[in-house]
Parts: structure tokens; sequence; C-alpha cells
């Protein structure tokens, strides 16, 4: 009674819950079912206890409960009342809790969210990033415009972890309602703008989920992702290698050119595009710059660690590269076969793949692909149909030898397999065939069933090509027919006696009658060959075989198969003439006895190069859900100039690059357009080496403290895009020169202002010997840059050089010479170029700023347009204006700022204080000079209503 | 990518499940199961089990199977290499990875693949970065929690997570600081019948074991680079400075690692450290088989051949082995036909063997494949293929580290046909 009181309880709760308590506990019911509910009873006192660490006990054991597979869903009241604790673990375990069970519970999961979105303001990273994971991992749709504004915010988070986290959130809800597909695909466009690289990986993973198709948003971001993939953590490595195969296979031209085919038959058929290629052979290939640089930052990846990796650079090779370059990932691909038995498989199906089309690759690692009685089944298959693939006249014999030793194997179905193989070998090469006939012939004498059956199936397929010179082989097999019991083995033996009956025409008949006695014994596969035996003997021998054939196909005509049945009655209309079989039986003999064509014995893996390597589709060789089709070369490329990108973007190492005009947008964005870290490496092409390795040494060490968020130097929030004009060309007689601030520390000095300078040369002619004249008008201490030799017509250099202005804005004047002239020119500073940010606790700034009162604050109150308001918008706008650090926080409508001065390292701080509609903006700063003009252009900004 | 995974244990029970979409039910195991039974062996499941909905990849460690349901297209490799980062990670935290470890921490389980995955996709698998979310379980921590109420659960973003750096973690503090490495090379051999090489290879890592204050740069350079053919790099290496100058620079990780893995190049000959004389014969007719094995050191460079280890899978018709060994103990299991004999160290004046008959089943034909023999030994204090650390240098801290280097060399997947 007890009992079905409870469970009528709980089916007010949820149905669905009672049929699987139902089905798990029948007949035990009565004893276990009070037994569990009163322990969850006892969990839910102790989650209502006040006790943190009862809460944490009872918490664990539920999660214990969730892992074993066990229902805890009823507690779900309990639990979610947890959810704004303030220990941590407990926190972390009540997400576990809610994200499983929230679609069950959406009425209660709806109480949670609050406390997330209270969490996705937090100061601390984590918090916001874990607050967001659990939000879009609840499946409640209610909640769908919630998480949209969610994603959209963390999109745009200062701390890349919570814009990854954003781009997982992404494929979350576009699995819970696709209808958002199109504001979704507004937020990967601007992740895939990102530059971190932990943001990378995931950003491409939501692309590829939520919009393939639209490869039209990878153009701009193609050659950053190509710089920056060496950088990107290895998961996402695969998910980006993937993706730019596809993209490539799509924006490039195929390198496969005729010349550089290789001399192997099976070339035709892979190349579908022959003619296409034939027609513009004409014009020399010349590979697409992108497309190298692709290729290029590809193949260190091949020395990862990470399987995965290794196998996902190898089919971007195989799909992308010049076959003459292919072989690079022969050795790493070799490498993995050491790895866990799984990713053999896998390798080694991919291999299969590969090895049909180009055995050249493979074939001087043949050795490692000898079979060792410790693998697995499936791996000695495979090996085997590598070892098959690779076969050529000249190894032949080597392999024959080992697949001698295999043959005897103890494990029967790879010794089957085998002589498959050796089939296959001998079909191939012809000049073998006679040998692997012999060796076949002595396997006939196993005395495994299997073997002896497989034999006979891989000699009837042999003896097809070659019929006439093996009629003792047919003999030999007729007397062991008796002994041979498996079906497949009997029925082959059969259709060769039946068909080859002139070469054998005495032993035929006396298999058929034989056969006529156990007829009625036989599997159907047998029954049928039978009959056809019977058939073809009364064709050329009908004066031995006519009562034979009677009696079988009589016997046939009443078998319990149709099939049987069927073809009994088709043979008897065709070769027993009389009234009603009319014309076809004329040409029984023609039907029964045309030559038939020999099988080709072909490998298994023949057609699976319709599917990307590497993919789960490859493996399974059938396409799975979700699996992107590779499109083929387009015959002209599709224009390049879509992959570039205008904006010259920051260098942080003095760096002097010689460009030309021709094609100066592709290499400014390839050596430019990523971290420090890349550009070192890029530079290495030109320095030496050591020095290299010094400056990323250094550069390693330095690059956590930048990007640490509670340190005190700090990188950049922002660089400022727009570059100055310095000298005009026409001016400048041809010469023109500009400079822009690039925010980062001077490696000249400490107090210097680092600038970058681009000298172009619109002339006709050469410019030699450019440089900053000696003398300096206006005293300030300038770095010059080395001297420029010679800028070719047309060419434009980028220089680096640092200034110290002293904390003043006056202009540093000095003279610009070329060979022949000399050109005044001067550098104006924004207020807000010179600082350097940094970074500090919110504590810390109200400390400082406690300090700086008086004389050294200097505030206004402004009005703000509405579409300032948010919290970026204010961000962006200070951090345009001036070279600060922002502080994280804990109020929404205060923004703080701080910065020092580049030459006297005082500190600079700014806030902003939001009071609808008015703000209040505070400088305090020593350099009163400094904050005043500051002041003014914070002003400024914030007042303007553009961007 | 990932959608679910399932821990399943010898005996087919699941014990562990995990969900981080929409749950799976645990029912698409009956596919998996299936495939189980159909494998004669735990190996010979394949690693990759379509069904009509799903795709069950799985990996097999200490016994138990680690099964991801997929629903859709990712590189089967993705999966398999990640599922074996789980493994490597649980031994990490647990030091083992069975199922009763896996069931005692289950929390810390959960909260670690919460770690791992997010949405399926890896989140976070390094170790240095896992170990500051969630600590390790140990006794005196959990001693220390239930007092203070403190938790294993870090509050903090770890700061690897964000570095171009994210192997290391900051703040890292010894008294001690040393550097261990281990140079481990194993031999993969087919011997033929004669007792001539049909191949053999020398596969070779570099695990490390580093202890080091603060942000150590290390640089490690070989006397002979060259021999290394093929190499695979933990993310740490820097590999513009190995194609320019072929030495080993890198920011380690806090604690064990493999620094590299390598292929010596299949040109150079493999010296075989051990030979096999073996006599294993079945006469036709007759209930007796003659089985007589011995072994002796080959090249060995003058260093002693320790745990040698001969195993070998007996033939369906042998029913039992009567054997005396010349020293170390044998054994053979009726059932599964697997003779195993533990030599231990080979002593070049007296040769270990072992003679014996073995009796075969009264009336079965003779078996008509010789077993082979697998073998496994090791010598310390020597790599195989020559290679040789040159020297081992720090930079960027200002301490003296201890250093040590150990070579050893192994056998790999050692057989001799018969």
């Amino acid at each position: 009674q007890i009992q079905s009181s409870i469970f009528n309880q709980r089916k007010a709760h949820s149905p669905g819950h009672v049929c699987k308590n139902i089905l798990h506990v029948p007949v035990s019911g009565l004893l276990f079912g009070p037994w569990f509910l009163c322990r969850n009873e006892d969990l839910k006192e102790m989650l209502e206890s006040n006790k943190e660490s009862l809460k944490l006990e009872a918490m664990k054991r539920i999660v214990g409960l969730i892992a074993k597979g066990k229902n805890a869903s009823e507690l779900f009241p309990a639990v979610v009342k947890n959810v704004a604790s303030k220990n941590i673990e407990l926190k972390k375990l009540v997400y576990v809790y809610l994200v499983r069970y929230a679609e069950e519970q959406q009425d209660l999961a709806l109480l949670s969210i609050s406390t997330f979105q209270r969490a996705l303001k937090d100061p601390n990273q984590l918090i916001r990033a874990s607050a967001l994971r659990v939000l879009s991992s609840i499946r409640v749709p209610i909640i769908v415009p919630i998480m949209m504004l969610a994603i959209k915010e963390a999109a745009t988070d200062l701390s890349p972890y919570v814009r990854k986290t954003a781009a997982h959130a992404i494929q979350k809800l576009y699995s819970l309602d696709p209808d958002q597909k199109e504001h979704l695909i507004e937020v990967i466009e601007k992740l895939l703008k990102d530059k971190s690289t932990l943001v990378a990986g995931s950003v491409v993973m939501a692309f590829e989920e939520v919009c393939p198709d639209r490869i039209d948003l990878i153009h701009k971001n193609y050659r950053k992702l190509c710089n920056l993939l060496v950088d990107v953590e290895e998961w996402g490595q695969v998910v980006i290698i993937h993706m730019l195969t596809r993209y490539a296979r799509t924006q490039f031209v195929s390198p496969w050119r005729e010349d550089a085919v290789f001399d192997e038959n099976s070339a035709k058929a892979f190349y579908d595009s022959e003619e296409e290629r034939r027609v513009d052979q004409s014009k020399p290939y010349i590979m697409d710059p992108d497309h190298r640089l692709l290729l290029r930052n590809t193949k260190p990846l091949l020395q990862s660690r990470n399987t995965a990796v290794v196998m996902a650079v190898s089919q971007l090779y195989w799909h992308l590269a010049p076959k003459h370059e292919l072989s690079i990932i022969t050795k790493s691909l070799v490498r993995l076969l050491r790895s866990h038995r799984e990713v053999q498989y896998i390798v080694l199906q991919n291999i299969a793949t590969m090895s049909i089309q180009r055995k050249g690759m493979f074939e001087p690692f043949m050795k490692s692909f000898y079979v060792r009685s410790t693998d697995a089944t499936h791996i000695k298959t495979l090996k085997l149909e590598i070892l098959t693939n690779l076969a050529n006249e000249a190894n032949i014999s080597t392999i024959l030898r080992e697949f001698q030793t295999y043959v005897k194997s103890q494990d029967k179905a790879f010794a089957a397999a085998t002589i498959q193989a050796i089939g296959c070998c001998a079909t191939n090469i012809s000049e073998v065939t006679d040998t692997c006939l012999n060796g076949l012939v002595l396997l006939l004498s196993n005395r495994d069933e299997t073997v002896v059956a497989e034999s006979v199936v891989v000699i009837k397929k042999l003896l097809q090509t070659q019929p006439s010179q093996h009629s003792d082989i047919i003999k030999h097999m007729a007397k062991l027919f008796d002994n041979i019991t498996v079906p497949m083995a009997r029925a082959s033996i059969l259709w060769l006696m039946g068909e080859y009956c002139e070469h054998v025409p005495k032993i035929a008949p006396d298999v058929l009658r034989k056969m006529a006695k156990t007829f009625t014994d036989e599997e159907d596969i047998v029954k049928l060959q039978i009959v056809n035996l019977a058939a073809k003997l009364y064709l050329t021998n009908s004066k031995q075989t006519k009562l034979l054939t009677q009696y079988i196909l009589n016997l046939g005509k009443y078998d319990q198969n149709y099939d049987i049945r069927d073809r009994t009655r088709f043979i008897r209309q065709l070769i027993v003439p009389n009234e009603k079989s009319g014309a076809l039986s004329k040409y029984a003999r023609r039907i029964l006895m045309a030559p038939k064509p020999a099988p080709v014995l072909q490998s298994a893996f023949k057609d699976r190069d319709r599917f990307q390597l590497g993919t789960l589709s490859h493996t399974l060789n059938s396409q799975a859900s979700g699996y992107l089709e590779l499109s083929d070369w387009p015959a002209v490329a599709p224009d390049q100039s879509v992959r570039n990108v205008e904006v010259v973007e920051p260098v942080r190492l003095p760096c002097i690059y010689l460009v030309f005009k021709d094609n100066v947008k592709n290499s400014e964005s390839e050596e430019n357009s990523d971290d420090s870290n890349k550009s070192s490496s890029s530079q290495s092409e030109k320095s030496s080496s050591e020095s290299d390795s010094e400056k990323k040494k250094t550069l390693k060490n330095k690059k956590p403290q930048q990007q640490k968020l509670d340190s005190k130097d700090s990188s950049p929030v922002f660089v400022p895009e727009t570059s100055h004009e310095l000298l005009h060309r026409m001016t400048g007689k041809g010469l023109s020169a500009q400079y822009r601030f690039t925010r980062q520390p001077c490696i000249y000095g400490n107090s210097m202002v680092s600038l970058q300078l681009t000298l172009s040369n619109s002339t006709d002619q050469a410019l030699e010997n450019i440089h900053i004249s000696e003398k300096s008008s206006t005293g300030q201490n300038i770095h010059r840059f080395n001297a420029i030799e010679r800028l070719e017509p047309q060419a434009s250099v980028t220089v680096s050089m640092g200034v110290d202005f002293n904390d003043s804005t006056q202009a540093a004047n000095f003279q610009l010479c070329t060979k022949e002239d000399e050109f005044s020119v001067s550098i104006q500073p924004a207020v807000g170029e010179l600082l350097l940010p940094i970074t500090m606790s919110e504590a810390d700034f109200t400390k400082e700023q406690g300090k700086l009162v008086g004389m050294n604050e200097s505030s206004a109150t402004i009005t703000m347009t509405p579409e300032n308001v948010s919290s970026q918008s204010v961000n962006r706008k200070v951090v345009s204006v001036a070279n600060l650090g922002v502080i994280p926080s804990g109020q929404e409508n205060i923004y703080r700022f701080s910065g020092k001065t580049v030459s006297s390292g005082s500190l600079v701080l700014v806030s902003v204080v939001l009071k609808d509609p008015d703000a209040v903006i505070t400088i305090n700063t020593e350099k009163t000079v400094m904050g005043s003009m500051l002041l003014r252009q914070v002003k400024t900004a914030l007042t303007n209503s553009g961007p | 990518m990932i959608h679910s995974l399932f821990l399943v244990n010898a005996s087919g029970d699941i014990f562990l499940e995990k969900h981080w979409k929409s749950v799976v039910s645990r029912s698409v195991c009956d596919y998996f199961f299936e495939a189980v039974e159909r494998a004669t062996e735990p190996e010979n499941v394949p690693p990759v089990i379509p069904t009509p909905h799903h795709c069950l990849i799985n990996v097999l460690r200490q016994r138990i199977y680690f099964v991801a349901v997929i629903q859709s297209e990712v590189p089967p490799l993705f999966v398999i290499e990640f599922l074996h980062r789980v493994v490597d990670t649980f031994q990490d935290y647990f030091g083992v990875c069975t199922e009763a470890a896996v069931k005692d921490n289950v929390v810390v389980v959960y909260e670690l693949l919460e770690e791992m995955l997010d949405n399926g996709f890896p989140l976070a698998t390094e170790s240095n970065i896992l170990k500051e979310l969630i600590k390790p379980p140990t006794i005196l921590r959990t001693v220390v929690n239930t007092i203070t109420g403190s938790t294993n659960v870090g509050e903090q973003l770890p700061t690897g997570q964000l570095s171009v750096v994210p192997w290391r973690r900051t703040g890292v503090k010894y008294t001690n600081n040393e550097a261990y490495f281990d140079v481990v090379e194993e031999i993969d051999a087919i011997i033929d019948k004669s007792g001539s090489t049909i191949t053999a290879e020398i596969q070779g890592v570099i695990d490390a074991c580093v202890k080091l204050t603060g942000m150590p740069d290390l640089t490690l350079s070989f006397m002979n680079p060259r021999l290394l053919d093929d190499v695979s790099f933990h993310p740490c290496v820097r590999f513009k400075r190995w194609e320019a100058e072929r030495i080993l620079s890198f920011v380690p990780p806090d604690g064990n690692f493999r620094l590299l893995s390598y292929h010596v190049s299949s040109q150079n000959l493999v010296a075989i450290p051990v030979y096999v004389k073996h006599n294993i014969s079945f006469r036709e007719g007759s209930s007796q088989g003659r089985f007589e094995l011995t072994l002796g050191p080959k090249q060995t460079m003058g260093k002693a051949v320790e745990s040698v280890l001969v195993s070998s899978q007996l033939p369906r018709g042998v029913l039992n082995a009567n054997l005396s060994p010349s020293q170390g103990t044998y054994t053979f299991d009726p059932v599964t036909k697997l003779l195993s004999w533990d030599v231990g160290k080979i002593n070049p004046q007296k040769l270990p063997s072992l003679k014996g008959s073995m009796s075969l089943q009264t009336g079965a034909s003779k078996p008509d494949e010789n077993p082979t023999i697998n073998l496994q030994f090791k010598i310390q204090q020597l790599a195989v293929s020559g290679l040789k650390v040159n020297r081992l240098d720090m930079y960027g801290e200002k301490y003296k580290p201890f250093k040590g280097i150990k070579y050893m060399t192994k056998a790999g997947k050692f057989q001799v046909r018969t």
C-alpha cells in the first residue's frame, strides 16, 4: 500500500521517470523503492541544512547517483536553492546537476537564471565563463533571448577565456533554437576576427556547425588563421585545419600538374579534371601565395604529439599539396603506428586508401606493415590490405614470403584473408600468377577447412584468367571435392567444372553423378551450382548426362527454396527444346557457355577516396551526418584579393620589411597580421637563427606577465590604425612618409614613445640613403632608424623609431634626408599617445586616486548620447583616445582606466561615472597640464556620437 | 563533437556515464555489447562502431572500455586521442585508472570531465591547468578539507590558460630544484625461424621529470642528433630552433611529461641484443611434442640483459606442457594456452634454457604452425641507437638545478617466429 501511494506521488511529479523505475524494479520494488526514497529524503534534509559541509556531502552523493545513471531529478527544488552558494565546489556540483536535469524540470530551472545573469557581470573571468557555460547548457527554450544577449555580451568580453566560452555557447544555442542562426552568424563573424589563439579553434568549430557554407566569412581571416595556427591549442588546430582544407579547395586552382603526375595507372582515375588542366597547361602553374602559406604553416604540426593533429595535416597535404611534396607526411603517419591500437586502426585505414593511389609513398616503409601475432584482427587485415596495395614486381617475392608465414597463422580468419590477398597479388602482377597458383594448390591439402575453402574460391577466380593451361588443377580440385564441406568452396568447384567441362570431359559427368545423389542435402548456393553444372553438361555432353540432368531438374522443381525452383524452371525451358520454349533455346549454348570476363580482385578501399581522409565518414565508408563534402578544384581561381586585409596591424618588434608594390598586400598581412610571437618567427627567415631564438626566448618569458590581468604593466587594450601624414609626396619630391603610434613600450629606451614610419617611393627612380639627419632642432632625444640604402621605385618600407617627447605635446622636428634632398618634418603627438597602460586592482585604484586630489584632479560633467552609455562603448572610446589600461570594475556605472606617462612614469588615472543622462569624467595625475589636455580629449570622444 | 561518455568494465557493466549535451540513453551501448560479443578477444572490438543514430568510438585501457557517443561528423582520431588523454589524466590524478579508483573519486572524475569538455569540445586538457582548477585528491588534503571546509576547486582561472605557455603553471616553487630525463629506447623486431632479422627498428622517447622553480628555459643538445629520423614534440619545444640547430629549447611543464618521441632512421642497422635458439616440434601421430628454448646475449655492448620475460601462445591442440627451466619460473595456462617464462637476468656464462615436452590432445592432428615467441627485456644504461645527450643548460633563473640523465633499452614488440 505504501509503495503504491509513493508511486502515485511520483507519477504526479514526472511521469517519464516512473516508467523507468517500474522497469528497473518490477519485483523487488517493495523492498527497494522505500529505501531509495528514504535515502533521497535524507539527502534533501542535508541540502536544506545550514551547514556547508553537509550540503557539499549531499551534492557529492547526488553527483555519484548521476554518474551511475540513477535518477535524482526529484531533488531538483532542494538542489536549485544552492545555486548561489558561496562555496565554489558546492556551486560547481550544483551546476553539474542543473545541466543534467534542467531539461526535465524547466519551470524550476528558471529560478536559477537570475543567479547566472548576475555572475555574468562578475569581475572574476572564471566565474563569468562558467556562468555562461551553465546558462547556455540549460536546454530550456524560454531562455533563448537571455542566452542570445549573454553570448553577444561575452563575445566582446576582455577575457579571451570568456570569449572562447561564448564561441562554445553559440553551438549550444544553435542546437536549441536553429532560428537564431542569423544572429549567431553575426557573433561568429565578430569572433572570427579575434586575434587570441584561445578563441580561434572554438569559433571555427562554431562556424563549422552553424554556417559551414559561409565561406565568405573566412576570406578576411584566412591569413590570420594560417599564422596563428601553430600557437592554437591542439584541438583547435584539428578543427581549423579541416576547415582550411575545405576552404582551400574552393579558392585555389589545382597544383596537380600534368608534368608532376606520377607514373601510376591509378593516377588517371584520380584526376577527373584531367581535361580542364590540359587546357590551361599552356601557361605555367604558379601557386597562389596563400595556398603556399597554408602548406608552409601546417608543416611543423606534423611533429605534434597529438595524433589527430598529425592526421589532420596529413589529409591537408593529401588533398592540397602538389604531388611531389606529399612524401613528407609518410614518416609521420608511419610514426603514428606506434601509438595505441585504436589510433593504429584509423591511421592504417587512411594509409590503405592512400596506398592504392600512390604506392611509392609507403613502399620504403613496407616492413612497418608486417603483421605481428599480437596485433588485433582488424589491424592485421588492414596491414594485409596495405601490403597487397604496395606489391609490385620488385617486392612481390618478399611480400609473398611474408604471406606464407601468415597463411600458417593460428588465427584462421586472418589466414583466410591472407589467401585473398595472395589472389589479389596474383591477378595484379602477372609474373607471379603461376607461383601463387601453385602455392594455393598446395594449400588445398591444408588441414584447416577455412583455409582450403578460401583457396578454392581464390583459385577459381585465378583460373578464369587462363583456364586452358590448368586442367590438371581442376582435376585436382575435383579429387578434393569429397573432403570439402564449406558451401562456398563446393559451389566454386562445381562452377569451375561446368565452365571448363570441355577441359575435363571425363571427370565432370562423374562429379554430376555424385552430386545428384547428395542434392537434397546441399546448401542452396551449392544446389544452384549443381543445376548450372547439369545444364552446361547437358549442352556439351548430352549423351552421358541427359538422364542425370532430368533427375536433378526434377529434384529442383520441388525444392523448398523458390530461387532454386525458379532457376530449375528457367533452365529447363532454356535447354530442353519444346513447343513453348521458342526462340531462346536456340541460343542456350551461347547464353550458358558465353566467355565470361575474369573477375577483378580489387581493394575494399578502392572507392573510399570519395570521402575526405581522416573523417568519420571515411572510416565508416558511408556518409555521416554533418559531413561536409570536399569540393573539386575550381577551374579558374576566384578573386584572390578577397583575402587582403587593408589595415596595417601593429608590429611589436623593430624589423624592416622591404615590400614591393605588386605583392605588397599579401606579404604585408602575412608578416604583420599577428602577434609578436609570430612576427619573430617569420623574421627568423631573415635574421640569423641565433638572435631569433634569443628574441623568442625573451618573448616567451615576457608574454605571460603581459597578459596576466592582475600584473602591473599590460599590453595596450586598443591600437589605433590611423596613420598621420609626415611628408606628402608632392613636397617630398616623390618620397612620402606616414607615421603611426604603435602604443608598445619602446625598445630603444624606456622614456621613448615608439613610432612606426612607412616610407614609400612614388617616383620612377630608386631613392638612395634615406635617413634622419643628426641635428634635431627642438632638442628631443630621437632614436633614428638605420639608413635605408635604396628604395626601389613604387616600393615602400616600414621602419620603427623612438622619440622621447618628455611628457609634453611639443612637436618633434627633424630632417628626413635622401641622398639629394632634405625635408623638414615634424611629429605632433596627441596627449593620449604619451601614456602606457597599466592595470591594478580596483582597491589600488581608489587608494591612488585618493592621493592625487586638489591640484592634481581635473573633472568635467558631460551629457552622454544614449548610444554611448553601454560599457563597451565607453571603454572603447576612452582607450581609443588614450593608451590606457582598463580596470575591471565591480560597479556597473563606473569605469576606470589607468596608465603612466612614458617619460616620467607618473600615474594617470581616469574614471568615468555615469549618472543618467550625465557623466562625470575625473582625471587624476601629477602632470596637471597633461591632465587637462587629456580631459578635453576624453570629453570630446564621449560626447561624439560616432563610432 | 563528443556527446556522451560511458565507462564499461570487463564484465560489461556501465559504471559511469556523463553527458555533455542532451542525455543519450545508455541503451545505445547495446550495440557496443553486441560488438564485444562478436569479438573473440577484448582487443578485437572495432574502435568505431556505427549504430542507426549515433556512432560509438571506444578505446580500451586497463581493461576499461571508454565509449564515446558521437552524433555527427568528427575526425575519429580526435575522439580517440581525447579519450586516451582522459585516461592519462585519471592516471595522473589517482595513480591508477581502475574501476575502483574511478568509483572512489567519482566527484573528482565528474569535475574533471566537466572541465575537460564544454559542449563536447575540449576545453582544458593540459594537466598543469587542470591541477590548478581541481586539485588532485591526497590524504592530507582530504583531512584538511574536512576540518577547514576548504575545497579542491580553484577559484581563479589558471594563468596558464591564457598565456602562450599553457602547459606550465606560474608560481612554481621547490626547495630542491631538479630535472631528470630518461632516454628510453624500444626495439621492435621480427626475427624469422633461422634467426635472421626480418625487420627491426628503434623507437625512443625522452620522458622528463622537471621540478624547477619559476620559469626556467632549458636547452638540451645531443652529441649525435642526426640519428633522429622522425620526431614528435611536446608543444613546449621550439620547433624553429630544432629545425635550425637541432637543439631542444623549451620552457618545461611542471612535473612529469614526455618531451620527445623519436624514430631512429631505418637505414641504420639495429643491434639485436638477444638471440633465441629454439626447437619446437610436433610429430605426426604422436601425442607428444618437443619444446626447447635457449636464450643468449648477442650485441649488448657489455651491458647485462635484465627482466627477461618470454611468452608464447601455444597451439590449441596442446593440452599441457611439462617443462623445466634452468633458471626463473614458468607458467602454462591450459585454458588460454599461454606459456610465460620469467627468466630474469641472462648470465652469459650459463645460458638460461627451458626444455621439456608438451602433451597433445590424443587423436588431434599435428598443429601446422609453430608458436611465435614474444620477448621482453631491459638493458640499463644503454641507448641502443647510440644516442647521447650532450648537455643541458638552464636560462632565465638564477639557481643551479640538479640534473640527471638515464638511458635504458627495452624490447618493444619483439617477436621470434619459430
